[in-house]
């Protein structure tokens, strides 16, 4: 095996077959393709993407904020994915505010409510700077969003989406009060009546 | 007429410059890949217009439409940190091979009690052990009763002793109903944990609104 290959004459030479040098890559290909395939469905390209919410926290050194009620807009999840609002905290039980249904369509849901509260806000605040006390400057559209027991996540979730489309600053999440239940009620009464 | 002879080709093509590509893109997906993690529930998020990509070493609480809370760290060396500290504090009877594997396993959703014996199951047997969330029963920040309180401290004090503090994720299913997320974020802010991420599918952002005038400020 190992002995070196002494020329000889032209006749006596052993002859030898050209190879080629080209291998046939398909084979190779095809397995690289497979790979690619494998690597390309197993794989998380993108990040999830995340909502960062900070809550109010529970210290009691904190000092409340003070919420004017021409600023505010109260808005109830209800059960199916409903939304039920109100301009102001509705805290004067003399005077009930006007609740409205609504929905998270794109158009003419709860969309169209906080632009037509963020406009209210600021002719207002046009019309009464220094003229009615307690209107001030730093004044801004704020949002009381009050989630009832039968609301999903998924409802906590868009109304938040609705704040930072909207470009709400100001907005809070907190527990829904007995009154605020019994708006909800009374709203589905008024509807269910009607129909 | 003479005849048009054409010149005879070889059907062979060149691979080489296929296989090229091939394999560069192959070593791209190699590299950028990082597998999904194996999920222990089937969880449809929300939507949402936010960007924020989820941070780096991160808490994941999955919620599943019943409510039921699994626990996910997506830091491995404090995960180790954290599974030594909690079988050393509360008995755990862990093997070091045991803590091996929650430490490479996917996220957890049972009790204490029922850590040791899901963690000897085989890969395929977990998939189907019948989780029932990590327990949050009751709302008071004893350890004794809460122990997804104890889950979270722990994960924390680990991620500190590491030098790398973690954030909060919550992904939780478009169903679950409010109370139950509510429960589990109050119980987070009662133990003075108030910045959460909550996890949402992107969506684009609807045209005429704020935030897209915003965007539109921002990229021109």
């Amino acid at each position: 095996m190992a002995d070196i290959e002494v020329k000889q004459g032209k006749k006596g030479g052993t002859k030898r077959k050209k190879l080629s040098t080209t291998v046939d890559l398909t084979p190779m290909v095809d397995l690289g393709f497979l790979l690619i395939t494998f690597f390309m469905f197993t794989t998380t390209m993108a990040k999830p993407k995340t909502m960062e919410i900070i809550m109010p926290s529970k210290k009691k050194t904190d000092k409340p904020n003070k919420v004017k009620d021409y600023t505010a807009m109260t808005v109830l999840l209800g059960k199916k994915n409903k939304v039920y609002y109100y301009y102001g905290i509705g805290s004067d039980p003399k005077n009930p505010p006007k609740i409205e249904l609504t929905d998270f369509k794109p158009q003419g849901g709860l969309r169209d409510a906080i632009i037509k509260l963020k406009k209210n806000v600021a002719e207002t605040k046009q019309r009464d700077l220094g003229v009615v006390p307690g209107v001030e400057a730093s004044d801004q559209a704020t949002i009381l969003i009050k989630p009832d027991t039968s609301s999903t996540y998924a409802d906590m979730v868009n109304a938040l989406d609705e704040m930072q489309i909207n470009g709400i600053e100001t907005y809070a999440l907190i527990d829904i009060t007995k009154e605020d239940r019994n708006f909800i009620k009374l709203k589905d009464n008024v509807q269910s009546g009607g129909e | 007429m003479p005849k048009n002879k054409l010149p005879r080709k070889s059907t062979h093509i060149d691979m080489t410059a296929m296989c090229d590509v091939a394999f560069l893109l192959l070593t791209f997906f190699m590299l950028a890949t990082k597998f999904k993690p194996d999920e222990p529930v089937i969880v449809t998020t929300p939507s949402s217009i936010s960007q924020i990509p989820i941070p780096e070493n991160s808490i994941l609480l999955t919620m599943d439409p019943k409510g039921q809370v699994f626990f996910g760290y997506d830091n491995k060396d404090a995960k180790a940190v954290m599974i030594k500290d909690m079988n050393k504090s509360r008995n755990l009877g862990l093997t070091p091979a045991d803590e091996q594997e929650f430490v490479i396993g996917a996220s957890y959703g049972g009790s204490l009690s029922q850590l040791k014996d899901y963690l000897a199951l085989d890969p395929f047997e977990k998939k189907k052990f019948p989780f029932s969330g990590v327990p949050i029963n009751d709302s008071s920040s004893d350890l004794n009763y809460n122990e997804l309180v104890y889950w979270v401290q722990s994960a924390r004090s680990a991620g500190d002793n590491i030098g790398k503090t973690p954030r909060i994720s919550i992904k939780a299913d478009s169903k679950t109903p409010y109370p139950k997320v509510k429960k589990v974020l109050d119980i987070l802010v009662d133990n003075e944990i108030d910045r959460f991420n909550l996890i949402t599918s992107a969506e684009a952002i609807p045209s005429g609104t704020a935030a897209y005038a915003d965007q539109k400020g921002t990229d021109g």
